[in-house]
């Protein structure tokens, strides 16, 4: 008798215990702060998405509401439900949020201005009541990845260019400004209190370097470092959080226009890029991951190569400062 | 000087920061090297449309267009011809 073959790559290896990870990620996250960090506590900036709401619950857990001090830091260009999400989120916890808008902050150190500096040399008629944000284009095609800035004129109407490189990373550099402006205020607090920055990347995020060095990629410790996101999503409907958080689709709530995280940055949607990265980690063949996503054999190849190639241009990001002599009195310290 | 010797005078100084040609064959692969990543890329297109007047398509960003010094040369030279 001739069996259908299985297909190799099944969504269930995406399945996790979430009960016990749960408890094994507060167990590990109270003893890192105590016996490695010496802090008393956790600092989260909620941003009313799923990975930071997650990495607050999972903080409460393993200190207690008491010892963990959400913020909530918006600027002007936040999505207004992304703060009302954060609110209702701290409610949830028994967590007394400490809110402060940013705007201000960030024209004066002017990261709109330059960012908009920028955006008007590639479209002149760009300015106020304008949105724009920038995606990427290429990789799935086994074309080289480049940006494209897309804005969005009072009237609704859309226009599109290619950034040049001195377009492209003055506008990332300006919006930069925001999570590392956020990230200062997070370490004041830190400080105040003596509590430990919890950092919030999934997976995703860590491995493919989608954050902002000494933005929001600084952190004391990454609780969910080592989750896909649909595992993230696993734990936020394990631990009951509320559904508009649960089920939020991760935008970067960067730009002034809606952003999806695929759309500016990974290959595919987060679902299908979980089970693409789970499986180039497991060395699954690319004819698997094809039959698994659906997609062409071609396409899953330039997949598993636009990770790669991702991981290999952020790979700088995870590093500490290069030092060009030993210090070993340091590492035994 | 050959375009060829052009483009890896190009890459040597500005990618890797030194005047040693004997570092770079004409068909090594720039991504493959690591000196190519999609920063150096935009930073490779600006600088063959402003020296050598051509426009590079969304559909030309393409490793078989500038993953190396004779693919590069070969991509400028279909161009100039077009």
């Amino acid at each position: 008798m001739t069996q259908e073959p299985k297909s190799t790559l099944q969504w269930s290896v995406l399945d996790i215990d979430a009960r016990s990870e749960v408890e094994r990620i507060a167990g590990a996250l109270r003893e890192a702060a105590v016996s490695v960090l010496h802090k008393r506590g956790a600092v989260v900036a909620i941003s009313g998405g799923v990975d930071s709401a997650v990495c607050a619950a999972l903080a409460a857990r393993a200190f207690g509401p008491e010892r963990v001090l959400a913020l909530i830091l918006p600027e002007h260009e936040s999505s207004p439900e992304s703060s009302v999400r954060a609110r209702s989120l701290a409610v949830h916890l028994g967590l007394t949020p400490v809110e402060q808008d940013l705007g201000a902050t960030l024209t004066a150190i002017g990261c709109y201005r330059s960012r908009d500096e920028a955006v008007r040399r590639v479209l002149p008629q760009y300015g106020a009541g304008w949105r724009m944000k920038i995606v990427v284009a290429g990789g799935l095609e086994g074309r080289i990845n480049h940006f494209k800035l897309v804005a969005q004129s009072p009237d609704g109407t859309t226009h599109e260019a290619r950034l040049g490189l001195r377009d492209y990373l003055q506008i990332v550099a300006a919006t930069g400004f925001k999570q590392r402006v956020r990230k200062s205020i997070e370490y004041f607090h830190a400080d105040r209190l003596n509590y430990a920055v919890i950092g919030t990347p999934n997976r995703l995020e860590y491995d493919q370097g989608f954050f902002v060095r000494n933005g929001d990629g600084a952190a004391d410790i990454k609780p969910i470092a080592h989750l896909y996101k649909s595992q993230v999503y696993a734990i936020a409907e394990h631990l009951g959080l509320p559904a508009d958080i649960a089920s939020a689709l991760p935008t970067t709530d960067t730009y002034s226009l809606t952003q999806g995280q695929d759309e500016f940055y990974f290959a595919l949607p987060y679902r299908q890029m979980d089970l693409a990265l789970w499986a180039l980690n497991h060395g699954i063949a690319v004819a698997s991951l094809a039959e698994a996503l659906r997609i062409s054999p071609q396409k899953a190849g330039h997949v598993y190569d636009d990770i790669r190639a991702k991981r290999r241009a952020t790979r700088y990001l995870h590093r500490p400062p290069l030092l060009l002599g030993a210090v070993p009195e340091v590492d035994r310290a | 000087m050959t375009l060829r010797a052009e483009l890896r005078q190009f890459i040597l100084e500005n990618f890797l920061l030194t005047r040693d040609d004997s570092s770079l064959g004409d068909a090594d692969s720039l991504t493959a090297r690591g000196i190519l990543d999609s920063t150096g890329a935009l930073e490779l297109v600006m600088h063959l449309e402003e020296r050598y007047g051509i426009t590079v398509q969304d559909e030309e960003l393409h490793p078989d267009n500038l993953d190396s010094i004779d693919r590069i040369a070969a991509f400028i030279e279909r161009k100039r011809a077009a």
